[in-house]
């Protein structure tokens, strides 16, 4: 049996910091995720985000979650280039979920723009109190000292030198400095910031199979546990018959899960809990169950007549969430009008790693191994479902197996605990894809509408935008019918182009599968109708779509929401405002990449063009397609430009965005889930596909912009222009215009 | 009872002869490096050796593995060419997948030398990845390719 290294430790100083001679941290007030304006300022206060061990070692927290997207490592280097450590002198070691930390959502992409001054304030202190350490060890001045020798303070005049090992216990007992105190180092003399010199801090674990995710936990006296659940939201367990799963060699016992109260939240979903001696028999074990159920009213929901409903929803006024002008005189007036209408449908995270988790609830306390994007979500939910204190929840957070978004939903980790509860054990809850595919926290349905008057220079002098669509705060306040504005302002409030007449609207959807959140979230459809659909007016004008999306977007400027109650991702205006230059800036690049205008496109292949912005981020891709004669669509290449401020490691800027290429891929291609009478229609990796190798695009080239203004999200803003630039791609190639993903849904021969 | 090596080590088993390995490894021999993503041999994540060739171990039953050496990820001594053109390459994101497709591509390598774009896109298309690290799965291959030639 394999033991959880730190099962026993009950925070981080207590832990292996404990030993250390210094320990430093900033202290985080926690602020909403959406919260309006300006946080508060943090202040610095004695806490524990590292500690420098006599040995010169050097240990600092990893608080947010790593999935992926290099987080373990993009924060940690950011702390350790400011104090002046050699990096591979580091050890990352996983916070605990713990409010005092902060934020540990780790989704929205704001990992490091929420941490980045944070981690450099805590490596400046750190540095301070080490220079001070050894100016008084020497009898110097504390100005005259310096970091030059990575891991050591050197006296300039003198040339002594001191490591920081040396200097670790008398460093500690200097008072923690204050941050008008701080010295920070100039862009110029960072030596980890911006470069290419680190990889992934779990790297070489993951290449010899030693990395360790939320499926590879285990601990003593573990039973496992598969989960029959409803295949309709909300129905109930009727009645069930256990007898021939009992017979099943391993199986031990079958419990009763209770369906949540409305809203589902992030509680377990309900069924019949098969406890085994190991994964294969609890599996087995829950294939022999009979179980009927109460179903409620979600059993008529079915995805072709829902599309219908949204469709015809989106042709009629709904709330307006921006205005500008007037659309309806300036539509009255006539002209060259254009009306499109666009379809997204549901779409599951499908991470290679099915949710799971190991939960122990002993002596009133929960103790969590979980694959989580969010452990405080995992504390507050615990506490709720068992009646304890959020601080008695102990959430471990282990690497994941991807994420994007459905681990921020905790249901998994709750029906452990409530069968480790109710059996007295620990208990490792396993999903299978199965369970994955369709018990999932779906990405909404959408339909969305546009219409725009040409003027007679074939640029509009009205824009109409509706959107419709399941909001994702059905999961967490139940009955409402209208998105938040959180996601209209994903690609919608924030359409970035300069019209004398702009609409933009949302419309009613009721929910009946759980919605949430995937990678990008709402800009996926907001920028395949917004991009569509510019691409068609481009085409409709006769003009190229880049010089015509670059006669919408007008002249640099940074875009005035008054009016609208644009929330910018969380982030102030003014620190990030919506730079249409910027914006400007990754389009030529991109174009200038792909040699765009200079490829006619012919013989089935041609490119096609899409740039959105999204978590601060601005991006511009052009795909290469190559139609076959069977209609099959090939992608030879992609070029992207990004600008995402400040960079602390491009290759995980690359990474996330051939990574984006290839999940665009699999959405635009493939990805379709459905509902027939309440149940999801899709069920593994052969009826919900995601894109393998051999129609991955071949070459993705990404181009990042230097820049230094603050840093900005990478995890998401890859996805949202990909499907656009693939489907003007294919209108350019073929001629036939993909108004509906995925892709597989237009005949293209 | 079926006898068989695993890592080579002698193993015996006597549970339920239609376990598949993949939770005999990871359940009982607690040889976690091999992971579980579809159970239906569709995306790769559980790839194993038997006698040197490669296997979906989430569909091979324990009854099929009786007699034979069964490799997983930590039975690769470190650093192979393979790991170490996917350190060089800095092919892993999340990590899940990595450990099938090291093995798949071992595999692969160990049957063909000097494979092409196309002998690697046959050979990898069971092997998904949901972060899309594709593009730098075929970089590695070719260097390892060219470190093992």
């Amino acid at each position: 049996m394999t033991l959880i290294e730190n099962a026993s430790r009950r925070g981080f100083l207590e832990g292996a910091l404990a030993t250390g001679a210094f320990v430093l941290s900033v202290r985080l007030v926690p602020k909403p995720l959406w919260a309006e304006g300006e946080p508060p300022a943090p202040a610095l206060q004695p806490g524990l985000w590292m500690s420098i061990a006599p040995d010169g070692s050097i240990t600092i927290i990893a608080h947010r979650t790593e999935m992926g997207n290099g987080i373990r490592t993009s924060l940690p280097i950011v702390l350790a280039d400011e104090l002046g450590a050699e990096w591979n002198r580091v050890k990352v070691e996983q916070a605990l979920g713990d409010p005092k930390y902060g934020d540990q959502e780790t989704d929205t992409s704001h990992s490091v723009r929420d941490f980045f001054d944070l981690m450099r304030q805590t490596g400046a202190a750190g540095r301070l109190m080490l220079l001070r350490a050894a100016a008084t060890q020497w009898g110097v001045a504390p100005a005259e000292c310096d970091t030059g020798e990575p891991h050591f303070v050197l006296h300039r005049p003198s040339g002594r030198k001191l490591g920081f090992g040396e200097l670790a216990e008398s460093a500690a007992k200097q008072p923690v400095p204050h941050r008008e105190e701080l010295k920070f180092n100039p862009p110029s003399a960072w030596r980890y910031i911006g470069k290419e010199n680190h990889h992934l801090y779990d790297l070489p674990d993951m290449v010899v199979g030693r990395a360790r995710y939320g499926i590879d936990q285990s601990v003593p006296g573990m039973v496992y546990a598969a989960i029959e659940r409803p295949a309709v939201l909300g129905a109930s367990v009727k009645s069930h018959d256990n007898k021939e799963a009992l017979k099943v060699p391993g199986v031990k016992q079958t419990v009763v899960i209770e369906t949540f109260k409305p809203p589902h939240g992030h509680q377990p979903m309900g069924g019949v809990a098969v406890i085994a001696d190991n994964t294969w028999a609890a599996f087995q074990g829950r294939k022999k169950l009979k179980v009927e159920w109460d179903n409620g009213s979600h059993v008529g929901y079915n995805s072709e007549q829902f599309r219908k409903t949204l469709a015809e929803t989106a042709r009629k006024p709904g709330n307006v969430i921006r205005n500008i002008g007037d659309v309806e005189s300036a539509f009255a007036k006539g002209g060259n009008i254009i009306e499109a209408e666009y379809f997204t449908p549901h779409l599951t995270h499908a991470s290679m790693e099915p949710p799971v988790a190991v939960v122990d609830v002993r002596d009133g306390k929960a103790y969590c191994w979980v694959p989580t994007q969010d452990p405080q979500q995992v504390q507050k939910t615990l506490a709720d479902l068992l009646g304890i204190k959020p601080e008695d929840v102990i959430c471990h957070v282990t690497l994941l197996g991807g994420g994007f978004g459905r681990k921020s939903f905790q249901d998994f980790v709750a029906e452990a605990a409530v069968l480790s509860q109710r059996l007295a054990k620990p208990v490792k809850a396993v999903w299978n894809r199965e369970d994955d595919i369709r018990f999932g926290y779906y990405h909404p349905s959408a339909a969305m509408y546009m219409k725009a008057a040409l003027g007679s220079d074939g640029k509009p002098v009205a824009w109409l935008q509706r959107s419709v669509f399941q909001g994702s705060n059905s999961t967490t306040d139940g009955e409402v019918l209208y998105a938040g504005q959180d996601e209209m302002d994903n690609g919608w409030t924030d359409v970035p182009f300069d019209l004398p007449n702009h609409r933009a609207e949302s419309g009613p959807a009721r929910a009946n599968v759980r919605i949430g959140w995937l990678r990008s979230v709402t800009n996926i459809f907001h920028a395949f109708a917004v991009q569509s659909f510019a691409d068609e007016l481009a085409n409709a004008a006769g003009k190229d779509p880049v010089q015509y999306q670059m006669e919408l977007i007008g002249a640099p400027r940074k875009i005035d929401f008054f009016g609208t109650k644009y929330q910018n991702y969380g982030a102030s205006l003014d620190q990030y405002p919506y730079d249409t230059a910027r914006l400007r800036r990754v389009i030529e690049i991109a174009a200038e990449e792909s040699g765009w205008g200079e490829h006619p496109p012919g013989r089935g292949r041609a490119l096609g063009f899409a740039a959105h912005r999204s978590f601060l981020t601005y991006v511009a891709t052009v795909v290469e397609v190559e139609v076959d004669s069977r209609g099959q669509v090939h992608i030879p290449h992609v070029w992207t430009a990004v600008d995402a401020g400040t960079v602390v490691s491009p290759d995980n800027v690359r990474y996330q965005f051939e990574g984006a290429a290839v999940f665009g891929t699999s959405l635009a291609l493939f990805g379709e889930i459905t509902a027939t009478n309440g149940v999801i229609d899709q069920s593994n990796f052969h009826n919900y596909q995601i894109t393998r190798m051999n129609r991955a695009p071949r070459h993705v080239d990404v181009h990042i912009v230097k820049s230094e203004a603050p840093p900005a999200g990478v995890g998401e803003p890859g996805l949202p222009p990909f499907a656009p630039a693939l489907c003007n791609a294919v209108f350019a190639a073929t001629g036939k215009r993909v108004r509906e993903l995925p892709l597989s849904k237009t005949k293209l021969v | 009872m079926i006898r068989f090596k695993v890592n080579g080590k002698e193993q015996t088993f006597d549970g339920d002869p239609d376990m598949p390995l993949l939770w005999y490894l990871r359940d009982v021999a607690q040889l976690t490096g091999t992971k579980f993503g579809c159970g239906m041999a569709l995306c790769g994540a559980c790839t194993v050796h038997q006698n040197g060739a490669a296997i979906r171990s989430c569909i091979t039953p324990m009854k099929e593995v009786g007699g034979s050496e069964i490799t997983t990820i930590e039975g690769i001594a470190p650093m192979h060419p393979v790991q170490k053109a996917w350190m060089e390459i800095r092919v892993p994101q999340c990590g899940y997948c990595q450990t099938g497709q090291i093995m798949q591509a071992i595999a692969l390598l160990k049957e063909n030398k000097s494979p092409s774009d196309q002998d690697i896109d046959t050979a990898m298309a069971g092997n998904l990845c949901r972060c899309g690290t594709y593009q730098r799965i075929r970089a590695a291959i070719h260097q390892a390719a060219g470190q093992t030639a």
